[in-house]
């Protein structure tokens, strides 16, 4: 089975981690426009190539950050949220 | 060789045709250029060109006919899903299946033998009297049944009495059935050409130029070519194709795996899910058990499969039917779906004023192939958007409609 490099835990199989989607910068909640707010909901980015995503190490409900190339499923490097290498 | 059949083979009374012709020189423009040879584009090309008497048609189709999503997807006709809007699309896109044969003048295997969807649990049955509900409001064949009547349907299945996956009751869905998925693009395809629309394969759409709010023409890596309208309708590549054009969708893409057995001789004689176990069995005419469900957890852009999936999808089949197990595998695949956060297409309008959309057909594509090419023909010809369509407009996300398709497979429920 694929391997997910946990920061906390190491190396774990992939089934015992949730995505969470890609990384997105929340809009401003008192300024933001409907339309704003609809593209932050709805649009989630779908490019091509490296992606920043949120993922969630189940058992020990980590929280953690992974680039990840979504062509080729290579996870070039996972940190902790706020300690980017 | 017998001298008569020789005589046949080289008499002009009877010249080799074959049903798609090779792929001709792309002319300057089109009045129509379809994006994506498969069902859904070929289907639309169709439409328009008996119904809308339009022929300047070029469907452009990166790789070779159909073999994309057409050729990925698990064949499922059915209408038994959740919302009125939903119900009433669907309903209209079975309907047609049951005339294919005869408006393609083709044999597309069209077999309603019915789907049953089983509950384990009283959620699940709860949701299911929903569905059946809006079914029967919506003039569909669709009810609840008990474990009893299920076992009558369906005597292999194993009920699992006492057990954490019993079955406690159905959804049976009389309208639902199968169809050869090959032979419905075919059909549309052979369809299409002979009324002038031509079918360019290996033709890869690289770019659009949009000028005033228009595409003014289509750039391929065979050259470029004039427009009046686009239409795209090209499957899991739907999200790559309309940022081309500048139009951001709200696409994700996951790959859906499905896999067959060895041929067996005919036992199952109705498409059999399982909501809890995510998995859904039905029989091919070759007698090949086609095993689908398989969503990937995360997003990608691949049709790769992997063991975890098989091995969820095997997990689920035995369960299900228990002498599967000793049943070999012969084919893997996967398709990349292209999913929405409703659960339900995006059809018609887009920001541009000549480019219309085919698109979020994620896992729920196949049974949407002919009514979907034909209302979209509609749609073009007319350059205004039927009712049926309306709730799928684009622009529903912006304006906070979602249309939350619950009855979709993938969905969780």
């Amino acid at each position: 089975m694929k391997l997910l490099d946990c920061p906390m835990n190491g190396p774990r199989n992939i089934d015992e981690f949730q995505s969470f989607g890609p990384l997105r910068q929340g809009p401003d909640a008192d300024a933001a426009a409907d339309a704003e707010w609809a593209r932050h909901l709805f649009r989630a980015d779908n490019r091509k190539g490296v992606v920043v995503e949120w993922w969630r190490h189940v058992p020990s409900n980590f929280f953690f950050l992974a680039e990840r190339d979504v062509v080729t499923n290579e996870i070039i490097r996972t940190y902790a949220p706020g300690s980017r290498p | 060789m017998p001298l008569r059949l020789l005589k046949y083979g080289l008499s002009r009374d009877y010249p080799v045709t074959g049903d798609i012709p090779a792929t001709p020189e792309l002319k300057p423009s089109y009045d129509v250029v379809i994006v994506g040879g498969g069902g859904h584009g070929l289907a639309c090309a169709h439409y328009l060109s008996k119904y809308h008497g339009i022929a300047s048609i070029a469907v452009l189709e990166k790789g070779y006919l159909a073999g994309g999503n057409t050729a990925r997807n698990t064949t499922t006709i059915r209408s038994n899903y959740i919302t009125q809007e939903g119900v009433a699309f669907y309903k209209e896109g079975v309907s047609l299946f049951e005339a294919l044969s005869q408006e393609l003048d083709f044999n597309v295997m069209f077999s309603q033998r019915g789907q049953l969807t089983l509950a384990h649990t009283e959620a699940t049955l709860r949701a299911f009297h929903l569905r059946a509900e809006m079914g029967k409001h919506m003039g569909t064949r669709t009810e609840v049944i008990d474990a009893k009547e299920i076992e009558k349907l369906v005597p292999e299945l194993n009920m699992d009495r006492g057990g954490a996956l019993e079955i406690l009751g159905g959804l049976w869905h009389a309208d639902g059935g199968t169809a050869r998925h090959d032979a419905v693009a075919w059909g549309f395809a052979a369809q299409a050409s002979r009324r002038g629309a031509e079918i360019h394969q290996r033709t890869e759409v690289q770019g659009f130029e949009v000028e005033n709010g228009q595409v003014r023409a289509v750039v391929t890596n065979r050259g470029r070519v004039a427009c009046g309208s686009v239409l795209i309708a090209a499957g899991g590549m739907n999200y790559d194709v309309a940022m081309m054009a500048g139009v951001e969708l709200p696409i994700r893409c996951y790959p859906l795996q499905a896999m067959v057995t060895q041929p067996l001789k005919p036992w199952l004689h109705t498409l059999v899910s399982s909501v809890s176990l995510h998995t859904y069995l039905v029989q091919s005419s070759r007698g090949e058990i086609v095993i689908g469900g398989g969503s990937d957890p995360y997003q990608l852009y691949s049709t790769r499969s992997t063991l975890d999936m098989k091995e969820h999808l095997a997990e689920g089949a035995v369960h299900l039917f228990p002498f599967l197990q000793g049943v070999r595998l012969l084919r893997q695949w996967a398709g990349i779906t292209d999913m929405t956060p409703d659960y339900s297409p995006i059809m018609g309008a887009s920001p541009l004023a000549n480019l219309w959309l085919d698109c979020g057909w994620g896992t729920w594509g196949f049974k949407a192939t002919a009514v979907a090419g034909k209302r979209l023909a509609e749609t073009i010809a007319r350059g205004r958007v039927p009712d049926l369509l309306k709730p799928f407009a684009l622009e529903r996300f912006e304006k906070f409609r979602l249309l939350n398709e619950m009855g979709a497979t993938a969905a969780s429920h």
